[in-house]
């Protein structure tokens, strides 16, 4: 049947989501002693992935073969049975509980039938130890730092003598020498025969630690081999789609020609923003009638630095200056004073309110510039909603219906015009194309260059290369929540940005001040 | 992930749950009212009729706050407990006079609405948990003002407020009318009204819009206070003592039942000001008409625990659209 030095074949594994082809016949093998390092962008399906080899989610079709004998996983707790164990990002253990009773959870060292909390407490010290940790394992669990709570997980899952272990960004709040240690441990726990699926967007950690790689891109493996041949540009390439040696002279974006603005006055200029591993001293600068793209893998901090631009990212240390006066108190509302706009990545969680309706959705913001005494009259809001729902063409059956019942385009556009109508000097885009139709994609990208040209400062970022290299007229890449490359004028390009992704990462203590 | 749903589909899948979650309430009203029209004797006299109307007034009035503190994805369990507050307060300052005696009462709900609101808008804390500890401490506050005994009141203006008339109508259920109709221009004409709905509905794009969201959320729990505190003073004049162990108890359950039952969402994101006084209305007359009919208070309870679970049921199914 299967290959015995195999621990886990999934063949053909497919799943749909209402709308979307999750996983189209994904394989995946792997091997015990071995790490094995499952990368992808946004959407691309790898925590679908995780979530049916750990019997979260169950495969629509494929099959799945656990130890020679196929499987099909019911509920996690079956995949913890058979030996597999997950250790998400937010780590699945209970706060409120001491550490020694979660490393022991379900499996309590018994005396006369009750719990044996001595002999729980000084075994749960002595196997933390060995994993680095040294903590006092009577106290909660939510006490004790990320790190050491992520060796707890990593320690219960070996004592419940698990032969797959699936780890979901086991670094990304971990300190420098936390992540050593980790990666100490999970070096042992290869060489005594453990199998580790590895998921990661730190390419520095994903060839220090791992020997093979499948790359996943919009529910398809794209690649999938050894990781030593596979050189950092290719591996990007991969991640983002984009071929090498055939990167298109002409694009299929909507976007106009590059323009150079170098001698406008900067609208926005961002300085030293930082925040516990989040963002390390990320600048950028911001001008008239210029295009900036943010570019950078998953997890890199674009999002982020749109959000501390705003105020909606609360900052250990940094300064945002607005056409050449220092904001005070950084918050949304001081931001949106100051000319800012940031049409947030995340559209249903941040951008919308699905139970109201077109004109107040777009209104939400100017609501209290347009109020005298607390009313708005309605006349001046249908005026105003007229104007964008014509300008931007939302389809709508009425400015009365619900946005919850518009189609992602137009949402997209609802929430575009929420922030125009307040005329902004600085707009910030995070992926606004994401998950809009063709059409709709097109008529967005083609109002960033108009607004650009109207002398509008603008910040996008997109995962996808293409429109980011073709919209933006200067990129500033990041990496590990930090700039590590600026391109302007004819450096931009899908090359020039993918080389920066993928160069060596700066090393990280120079960049840590803890 | 994004699924793009066509109006017209989206729409007719969920028509009759949605039709019955708006309306649902009214036509439950219409129908016990033509039920006891013909069955109930006498239940059509103008007497009768005014009856029910001021006994379900006091709730009405609590429950328009409450639909405002629902409506920001909160809720208010100190309503009752602040009932009693403003009754106990009330023959503090009764020597000064009627008006300043309503007025302190109503301070005091006011100041008990700031409290919760800061509570959750300002330390962050569940409304749910925070709304607890004013339920609990309010009553306390209440018997302790009142030397934990009830007084018997003879203030002849204030006594007016219970059981006088403007124009053949009874001046608490004019004063219930009057706030429904403020809440109603509040919740829909206003900036205001409309800020808090968009809270209620979704938290995080209010903060990136730069919305006051404290200030708004502070606001809903002091209308909420100031509005039971009114209940308070009506329910005191009523009875004609301030009986701060009895007045407003288990008011926080009917109040958030008129609300629920009224088509206002536990989600927040929206206000049903009239489905919420529908509601009142209908638990009152649902008990009336089992009472009328000889069953025990006990009945009347199930019923409209009944009527509890057919109104949640029926939100749960416009929500899971």
């Amino acid at each position: 049947m299967s290959d015995p030095a195999t621990i886990l074949d999934a063949r053909g594994v497919t799943k749909r989501f209402p709308g979307v082809l999750a996983l189209d016949h994904v394989d995946l093998t792997l091997t015990p002693g071995r790490v094995h390092a499952l990368v992808g962008e946004n959407g691309a399906g790898k925590s679908t992935l995780i979530k049916i080899l750990s019997g979260a989610y169950h495969a629509d079709s494929g099959e799945i073969v656990h130890a020679g004998r196929p499987v099909s996983f019911a509920r996690p707790l079956d995949a913890r049975a058979a030996g597999i164990s997950t250790i998400y990002q937010e780590v699945n253990l209970i706060p409120l509980m001491s550490v020694a009773r979660n490393l022991f959870l379900g499996r309590e060292p018994r005396r006369l039938g009750l719990i044996d909390l001595r002999r729980m407490n000084r075994e749960a010290a002595a196997v933390l130890d060995r994993y680095g940790v040294h903590v006092d394992v009577t106290r909660p669990l939510g006490t004790i730092g990320l790190g050491a709570r992520q060796m707890v997980a990593l320690a219960r899952a070996v004592a419940e003598d698990a032969r797959l272990l699936i780890m979901d960004e086991p670094t990304s709040s971990l300190e420098p020498r936390e992540v050593e240690t980790l990666f100490t441990v999970v070096e042992s726990l290869t060489a005594k025969g453990m199998a580790v699926l590895y998921v990661s967007h730190r390419l520095e950690e994903l060839y220090r630690l791992c020997e093979t790689v499948t790359v996943l891109r919009d529910g398809r493996v794209v690649h999938t081999g050894p990781l030593a041949e596979l050189d950092r540009l290719t591996l990007v390439a991969h991640m983002l789609g984009r071929e090498l040696d055939q990167v298109r002279q002409e694009g299929t974006t909507r976007f106009g020609e590059h323009r150079d603005h170098t001698g406008n006055p900067p609208v926005m200029e961002a300085r030293g923003l930082t925040k516990r591993h989040v963002l390390r001293g990320v600048g950028l600068t911001v001008r008239a009638g210029e295009v900036t793209g943010l570019g950078g893998l998953l997890g890199a901090g674009r999002s982020e630095t749109a959000k501390a631009v705003v105020g909606a990212l609360p900052l250990d240390s940094g300064t945002v200056t607005v056409g050449g006066r220092r904001l005070r108190r950084l918050s949304p509302a001081t931001a949106i004073r100051a000319g800012m706009a940031l049409l947030p990545e995340d559209r249903k969680a941040e951008g919308i309110v699905p139970d109201l309706s077109v004109r107040e959705n777009i209104l939400l913001a100017a609501l209290p510039r347009l109020s005298r005494f607390g009313f708005v009259s309605r006349r001046r809001q249908e005026r105003i909603v007229a104007t964008f729902t014509k300008r931007l063409r939302i389809k709508a059956a009425s400015p009365e219906q619900k946005v919850g019942e518009l189609s992602g385009g137009n949402q997209q556009k609802v929430l575009l015009a929420r922030w125009l109508c307040l005329n902004p000097r600085l707009l910030l885009l995070d992926e606004p194309t994401r998950g809009i139709d063709v059409g709709a994609k097109a008529e967005v990208q083609a109002l960033i260059d108009e607004l650009a040209a109207d002398g509008l400062a603008v910040v996008l970022i997109s995962s996808d290369l293409e429109e980011l290299v073709e919209g933006a007229d200067r990129i500033v890449v990041l990496r590990a929540g930090a700039v590590v490359a600026e391109l302007d004028g004819d450096d931009v390009g899908e090359h020039a940005v993918m080389a920066a992704l993928a160069e060596a990462e700066p090393r990280e203590e120079d960049d840590r001040d803890d | 992930m994004t699924t793009d749903t066509a109006p017209a589909l989206g729409g007719r899948r969920a028509a009759l749950p949605r039709l019955v979650s708006d309306y649902g309430v009214y036509a439950a009203v219409l129908v016990l009212l033509a039920y006891n029209a013909v069955f109930t004797p006498y239940f059509l006299d103008a007497g009768n009729l005014r009856t029910q109307l001021v006994q379900a007034a006091p709730i009405v009035i609590v429950a328009l706050g409450m639909a405002l503190v629902i409506g920001s994805e909160g809720i208010d369990l100190s309503v009752g407990s602040v009932m009693a507050l403003a009754a106990a307060v009330i023959p503090l300052y009764l020597g000064f006079g009627m008006w300043p005696a309503v007025l302190m009462a109503l301070l005091a709900g006011i100041a008990a609405g700031l409290f919760n609101g800061t509570l959750v808008a300002v330390v962050g804390l569940q409304p749910i948990v925070a709304t607890l500890a004013l339920l609990v401490a309010g009553r306390g506050l209440a018997l302790v003002f009142a030397g934990g005994q009830l007084k018997q009141l003879h203030n002849p203006e204030l006594l007016a407020l219970g059981d006088g008339e403007l124009a053949g109508v009874p001046v608490i259920v004019l004063a219930a009318a009057g706030l429904t109709l403020a809440t109603a221009i509040l919740v829909g004409r206003t900036t205001y009204g409309r800020q808090l709905v968009a809270v209620g509905g979704n938290r995080p794009a209010a903060v990136l819009a730069g919305l006051p969201v404290r200030r708004i959320l502070i606001t809903a729990y002091v209308l909420c206070g100031l509005f039971a505190a009114v209940a308070g003073v009506f329910a005191t004049a009523r009875l004609t003592a301030s009986d701060p162990s009895a007045i407003g108890n288990l008011a926080e359950l009917s109040a958030i039942t008129a609300v629920v039952v009224g088509g206002t969402p536990l989600t927040g994101g929206r206000v049903r000001v009239l489905g919420t006084v529908a509601g009142a209305m209908l638990m009152q007359l649902v008990r009336a008409t089992l009472i009328k009919h000889d069953l025990p208070d006990s009945a009347a309870q199930m019923a409209q625990a009944a009527i509890i679970l057919v109104a949640v049921y029926v939100a749960r199914e416009r929500r899971t659209r």
